[in-house]
C-alpha cells in the first residue's frame, strides 16, 4: 500500500490522464446533478414546503392541482375519517403579472388556509407573500403586482424561500384574494367561496394508511402522500428519470475509465510486480496497492472537480438553475470512489495471474 | 543442516506429447556457507532449477529443503512466505523499483514482512555503508552506475538474513571488470555472513569466484 502512495507522490505525472478524465467526469456528474436539483426544486418547492401529510385531489383530476375541486362536503367528509388531525384547503392559478411601471413576471398564484413550514399564517386580503426568486424578475418588498387580464392588485409585504411551482415564483395570498384572480384567469373555472382546488390533510397515523381510508371512506377522492403529489407534478418523474439514466451511465464511464487505465498499468508492470512477487509480496499487497491509487486519484479528482464546478456554477447565467448541493456532492463522491474501487478490482484478476518465477531468467 | 539439499526433482511443462521435461532427476547439494556457480548454455534447466529452489516453482517431483524448510510439499501462500523471510534473489540486471530510493528498496523486504520500521532502517543503512553505498542511500536508480544498482539489489537480498542467496546472472548486465567486482562483493558478502549461495551463470571467467561449479544441461546435473 505504502508503495503505490509513494509512486502517486513521486510520479504524479504518470496518473495525470486518469486523474485529468475522473475529473472531467466529477464536473460533469456535479453539473449534471445539480442542473436535476434546480430543475426539480424550481419545480415542486410549493408542495415540499407542506407541512400536511397528504394532499388529497378530487379523482377526475388524475391528480392534477389545476383541474382539481374540493369543495366543502367533501373537506368536512375527509375530516371525519380516522387519524385525521386537521384539513384545510389550497388552490393554485398559473398566470402573468405586471409590476406597476415596471417587469411582466411569470406567477404562480397559491391561495391556503394553514401556513406551512416556509409561508406564515394568510396574509390580509390583497397582499402576498412572495417567493424570493421573484425579486431577481423584478418584484421588490412593498411593490403592487398587477395579476392577469383584470389587474387584480396584490402588494408583497414579505419573501418566502424555496417555494416555485413549475419553475414559476409562487405568491402566497389569502383564500378570497385568490377566488379573485382565479375568476380573472379562467372565468369558465370560478369556484364557490369555500371550494379549493386540493385539500391538505395532517394525520396522526401512518399517512399511508390515513391515505387508504380516505380513498375508502370519501368515494371520488385521490389521496397521495407529499411525496407521491412532488413526483405526480408533469414532467418532475420523467425529468428525474432522464436525469437519472445520464448521471448512471456517466458513473459507469468513469468505472470505465479507472478500469482501462490500472489495467494499463498492470500490463506496463508486469516484470516489476512479478519481482516483487518474487521476493515475497502476495497478491492481496500489490492489490492493494493498486486499489490505494485508485481511490486516491479519485479522490484528488473529486476535490478539483468540485471546486472547478462550484466556479462555473458561479458564473452561469441565472435562467440555467444549477443548485450544487452537499447531499449531490456526497453522492457524486461516494459515487466516484465506489466506481474507482470497482475499475481497479479489474486488475485484480491480472495481478493473481502473474507469476513470480516470471522475475528469473530475463522474462 | 545444509542450506540447500534437492534429490532427484523433475520439472516437466506441458503434458502428452506436449511435455518438456526442464529438470530431470536434478539432485544437489549447497553446505550452509558455500558458494555454488550454475553454469549451462540456454534453455539447459538454470533458470527453472533456480525458481524450484528459490519456492518460484513446484517441482513435478523430488524433494527439496531448504534449510528446514521442506519447500516441495508448501502451498503458494507458505511459498510467499518462505520466499519472504528465508530467501534472496539478486535478479538479472538489478530489477530495482525505480521510484525508490536505494535505502527504499532495500525496505522494501522489510514492509513485505511487516518488520519493525526502525529496525529495518537501521538494518538498511548498515548493508548499504557494507556495500559502499551510504552516499547514495537516497539516490533513485535511475541515478546509480550499474555496478550500484547490482550493489543494491545484493542489498535488498540480504536484507531477510536469509539462508540461501539465489543470483540470477547478476553480471551480464557489465563489463568484465565490473562484473569481476560484483562477484568478488558477491563472495566476500556471503562468505562474510556463513550464506549458502547460488550462482547461475554463463560466463565462465566468473566461475573461480564461487567454491564449486556445476554443469546443467538439458536439465541434468553434472558436478
Amino acid at each position: 500500500m505504502r508503495l503505490g502512495w509513494k509512486e502517486l507522490v513521486r510520479r504524479p505525472g504518470r496518473f495525470l490522464a486518469a486523474g485529468g478524465a475522473l475529473t472531467l467526469i466529477v464536473i460533469l456528474l456535479l453539473l449534471l446533478g445539480g442542473l436535476l436539483d434546480g430543475l426539480f426544486n424550481a419545480s415542486t418547492g410549493a408542495y415540499r414546503s407542506q407541512t400536511a401529510e397528504l394532499i388529497v385531489y378530487s379523482e377526475d383530476s388524475r391528480d392534477s392541482l389545476l383541474r382539481s375541486r374540493i369543495d366543502p362536503a367533501t373537506e368536512d367528509e375527509i375530516r371525519s375519517v380516522p387519524g385525521v388531525r386537521g384539513v384545510s384547503g389550497m388552490g393554485a392559478v398559473l398566470i402573468s403579472g405586471r409590476v406597476l411601471g415596471g417587469e411582466t413576471v411569470d406567477l404562480a398564484v397559491f391561495g391556503y388556509e394553514a401556513p406551512n413550514r416556509q409561508v406564515p399564517a394568510q396574509p390580509a386580503p390583497g397582499r402576498a407573500y412572495a417567493d424570493a426568486t421573484l425579486e431577481d424578475e423584478g418584484v421588490a418588498l412593498g411593490d403592487t403586482i398587477a395579476i392577469g387580464p383584470s389587474e387584480v392588485p396584490v402588494e408583497v409585504v414579505g419573501w418566502v424561500e424555496d417555494t416555485r411551482y413549475l419553475a414559476q415564483g409562487a405568491l402566497w395570498v389569502e383564500p378570497g384574494t385568490w377566488h379573485q384572480v382565479l375568476v380573472t384567469a379562467r372565468p369558465d373555472a370560478a369556484l364557490d367561496e369555500d371550494t379549493f382546488q386540493v385539500a391538505l390533510v395532517e394525520t396522526v397515523d401512518d399517512a399511508e394508511a390515513v391515505a387508504g381510508r380516505i380513498r375508502e371512506q370519501v368515494p371520488g377522492t385521490s389521496p397521495l402522500t407529499i411525496d407521491e403529489a412532488v413526483f405526480a407534478l408533469p414532467g418532475v418523474q420523467a425529468q428525474n428519470d432522464t436525469f437519472a439514466q445520464i448521471i448512471g451511465v456517466t458513473f459507469v464511464v468513469a468505472g470505465l475509465v479507472v478500469a482501462l487505465f490500472f489495467a494499463l498499468v498492470v500490463l506496463e508492470r508486469l516484470g516489476l510486480l512479478g519481482m516483487l512477487k518474487a521476493i515475497g509480496a502476495s497478491t492481496g499487497q500489490l492489490a492493494a496497492g493498486l486499489v490505494t491509487q485508485a481511490v486516491l486519484v479519485a479522490l484528488g479528482a473529486f476535490v478539483l472537480g468540485g471546486a472547478i464546478s462550484l466556479a462555473l456554477a458561479a458564473i452561469v447565467p441565472a435562467e440555467v438553475p444549477v443548485e450544487l448541493e452537499a447531499r449531490r456532492a456526497a453522492i457524486t463522491g461516494v459515487g466516484v470512489l465506489a466506481t474507482a474501487l470497482i475499475g481497479s478490482a479489474v486488475s485484480f484478476r491480472k495481478i493473481v495471474r502473474i507469476e513470480p518465477a516470471s522475475a528469473v531468467g530475463g522474462s | 543442516m545444509p542450506a540447500l539439499e534437492m534429490n532427484d526433482v523433475r520439472k516437466v511443462y506441458g503434458s502428452g506429447d506436449q511435455a518438456v521435461v526442464a529438470l530431470d532427476h536434478a539432485t544437489l547439494t549447497v553446505a550452509d556457507d558455500e558458494m555454488v556457480a550454475l553454469v549451462g548454455p540456454s534453455g539447459s534447466g538454470k533458470t527453472t532449477l533456480l525458481s524450484i529452489v528459490g519456492g518460484l516453482l513446484q517441482p513435478t517431483a523430488g524433494t527439496v529443503r531448504v534449510g528446514p524448510h521442506e519447500i516441495d510439499e508448501y502451498g503458494p501462500k507458505e511459498l510467499t512466505r518462505f520466499r519472504r523471510g528465508f530467501v534472496g534473489f539478486v535478479f538479472q540486471g538489478a530489477n530495482l523499483v525505480p521510484f525508490l530510493s536505494a535505502r527504499e528498496n532495500l525496505l522494501i523486504v522489510s514492509e513485505l514482512a511487516g518488520v519493525d520500521r526502525r529496525h529495518a532502517r537501521r538494518r538498511a543503512d548498515q548493508l548499504l555503508e557494507e556495500l559502499g553505498l551510504a552516499h547514495r542511500a537516497d539516490n533513485t536508480p535511475a541515478k546509480l552506475s550499474g555496478g550500484e544498482k547490482q550493489r543494491v539489489a545484493i542489498g535488498r537480498a540480504l536484507m531477510n538474513e536469509p539462508e540461501l542467496v539465489l543470483f540470477d546472472e547478476p553480471t551480464s548486465a557489465l563489463d568484465t571488470k565490473l562484473g569481476e567486482q560484483v562477484m568478488d562483493l558477491i563472495r566476500k558478502e556471503v562468505k562474510g555472513r556463513g550464506t549458502a549461495a547460488v550462482v547461475v551463470t554463463h560466463d565462465s571467467r566468473m566461475t573461480h569466484f564461487a567454491d564449486r561449479t556445476v554443469e546443467i544441461t538439458d536439465g541434468r546435473l553434472v558436478a
